[in-house]
């Protein structure tokens, strides 16, 4: 029977949470790593008991973290004594040196003068479909790394900071983060990533060279409202059987691209507001998608006080408020963009945490919701497994 | 023998308990107990300083005898107190937050 597994991390550790596939009962486990951020945990899809986290803090900066039992054991790898990998016969202990190919250079502050590229933390993970060695990493200050070894050492993608825009990449309020990385799954060679503030950029030749792909994209706090690079994407989705078509949740904006990035058009249609982080895609239909509307980029709580995922069965432009079993007054909290995922059961399951510590689920697509748990700390991320 | 103790969130890190002993051949700096530190516990790496610069963390500090050798260089000598082990050597997270 299938099971599925839920990966949160939390401002103050990790958080475990399993159930069979009614989706009914659930177990939680954790805190791990307690009193760190978890930016993000992230299972292999060909190694399922292969899990990633990043976990970071202020004081002792950015730790990498595997798994390699489901979650039940974890530890940093290339640390272990038996992992003898340098040539005075120690271990590296690398796993979390993230060093940019070269002198980095400078990229703009929020002022607009220019800022020295400094290596902050790992905001999202993206192991490879296929290599359970592989995993990709999008951090702040923005770059993409990439491991060959199953996270022991990284080196950096430099092709993507060096394409030619990188001096005028801005940070969001979060800081210059590189927030999402999709991997088309018919094309190898092709791959999306996303950065806040300066838009998405794709590859088709596995990572050489890189192009900004925001034509269409409207951002008005920068001068030229429709620059080519410069627009706060906070998300982008793509459903695996049409890897072409992308959805994006930008700063304001619900956007959609049916040409694989080369142009995309606005679909908030009759959102309340379209400010927002999070976009997911149903698993089974394409064109079903979800966001959460929060009420503004100063409030960062939802609108109204009511808590309401939103969803569009056509693809945008015409959503629909989901509330069954949602807070609908006196609720002020956020749904960052890493904290929303989809299983593969069907019916589809629909997760989100929220920045209150609530991880709400819906076994029906989004018909109707319960909170899984509802006092963790401030959810940074979720994401789904479904295990056979 | 080196006394040394390290913050909670590394001592689990490093899945140690108490105090850490290191023998250090040499002159006893901060620098050569983090050398020491790190060759024994490699996860360690790039939570006390960078990776490659070597330049402590801004929220790490080192204290020892009373006194505080955060801002000293690296190679700068310890109190004898800290090499013979009568006294340990602390690496602190700075108070930060409320």
């Amino acid at each position: 029977m299938s099971r599925v597994r839920l990966l949160a991390g939390t401002k103050k550790g990790g958080f475990v949470l399993t159930s069979d596939a009614k989706r009914e009962r659930w177990r939680i486990d954790g805190p791990l790593f307690g009193g760190w951020e978890i930016y993000h945990m992230k299972a292999s899809p060909a190694d399922p008991n292969r899990i990633f986290a990043s976990q970071s803090n202020g004081w002792f900066g950015q730790i990498i973290q595997r798994s390699d039992d489901g979650g039940k054991t974890w530890s940093t790898p290339g640390s272990e004594p038996e992992e003898l990998v340098s040539s005075q016969g120690m271990p590296q202990g690398e796993s979390n040196k993230f060093v940019y190919d070269g002198v980095p250079g400078t990229h703009k502050w929020y002022d607009g003068t220019p800022h020295p590229w400094e290596f902050k933390r790992v905001w999202h993970l993206r192991p490879s479909l296929d290599d359970p060695d592989i995993v990709y990493a999008g951090v702040e200050d923005a770059a993409l790394f990439r491991s060959t070894d199953g996270c022991k050492t990284w080196h950096e993608i430099s092709g993507l900071r060096r394409h030619g825009s990188g001096s005028d990449w801005q940070p969001g309020a979060g800081g210059m983060c590189l927030h999402t990385i999709l991997v088309d799954p018919t094309n190898g060679q092709r791959m999306y990533v996303a950065i806040s503030a300066a838009g998405v950029f794709r590859t088709d030749d596995a990572g050489k060279t890189w192009r900004a792909i925001n034509r269409g994209l409207r951002s008005d706090f920068m001068p030229d409202p429709e620059a080519d690079v410069g627009h706060c994407v906070h998300r982008i989705a793509m459903h695996a059987s049409r890897p072409s078509v992308l959805f994006m949740q930008k700063h304001y904006d619900v956007m959609r691209s049916n040409d694989a990035g080369e142009s995309w058009h606005e679909v908030s249609g009759n959102l309340p507001c379209d400010f927002g982080f999070p976009i997911e895609v149903h698993a089974h239909e394409p064109e079903t998608i979800y966001v959460v509307p929060i009420k503004s980029d100063s409030e960062h709580y939802v609108h109204d006080g009511k808590l309401r995922v939103y969803r569009s069965r056509t693809g945008g432009n015409e959503w629909e408020a989901l509330t069954k079993g949602l807070p609908q007054k006196d609720c002020y909290v956020n749904v960052l963009r890493e904290a929303m995922a989809v299983d593969s059961l069907d019916p589809c399951g629909v997760y989100f945490g929220t920045t209150g510590g609530q991880v709400y689920a819906s076994s029906d697509g989004g018909d109707s919701w319960t909170p899984i748990v509802r006092d963790l700390p401030a959810v940074l991320s979720v994401e789904v497994q479904t295990l056979s | 023998m080196i006394r040394v103790k390290i913050p909670p969130h590394l001592r689990t890190l490093a899945s140690v308990s108490g105090e850490v002993e290191l023998e250090i051949e040499g002159p006893v700096s901060h620098g050569s107990i983090l050398d020491a530190l790190e060759a024994r516990y490699p996860m360690l790496k790039g939570t006390m300083r960078d990776h490659v610069t070597k330049v402590r963390r801004p929220f790490i500090r080192f204290f020892a005898c009373g006194k505080d050798f955060s801002l000293d260089a690296s190679d700068t000598p310890l109190p004898d107190a800290v090499a013979s082990g009568a006294e340990p050597f602390f690496i602190v997270g700075a108070i930060a937050g409320g």
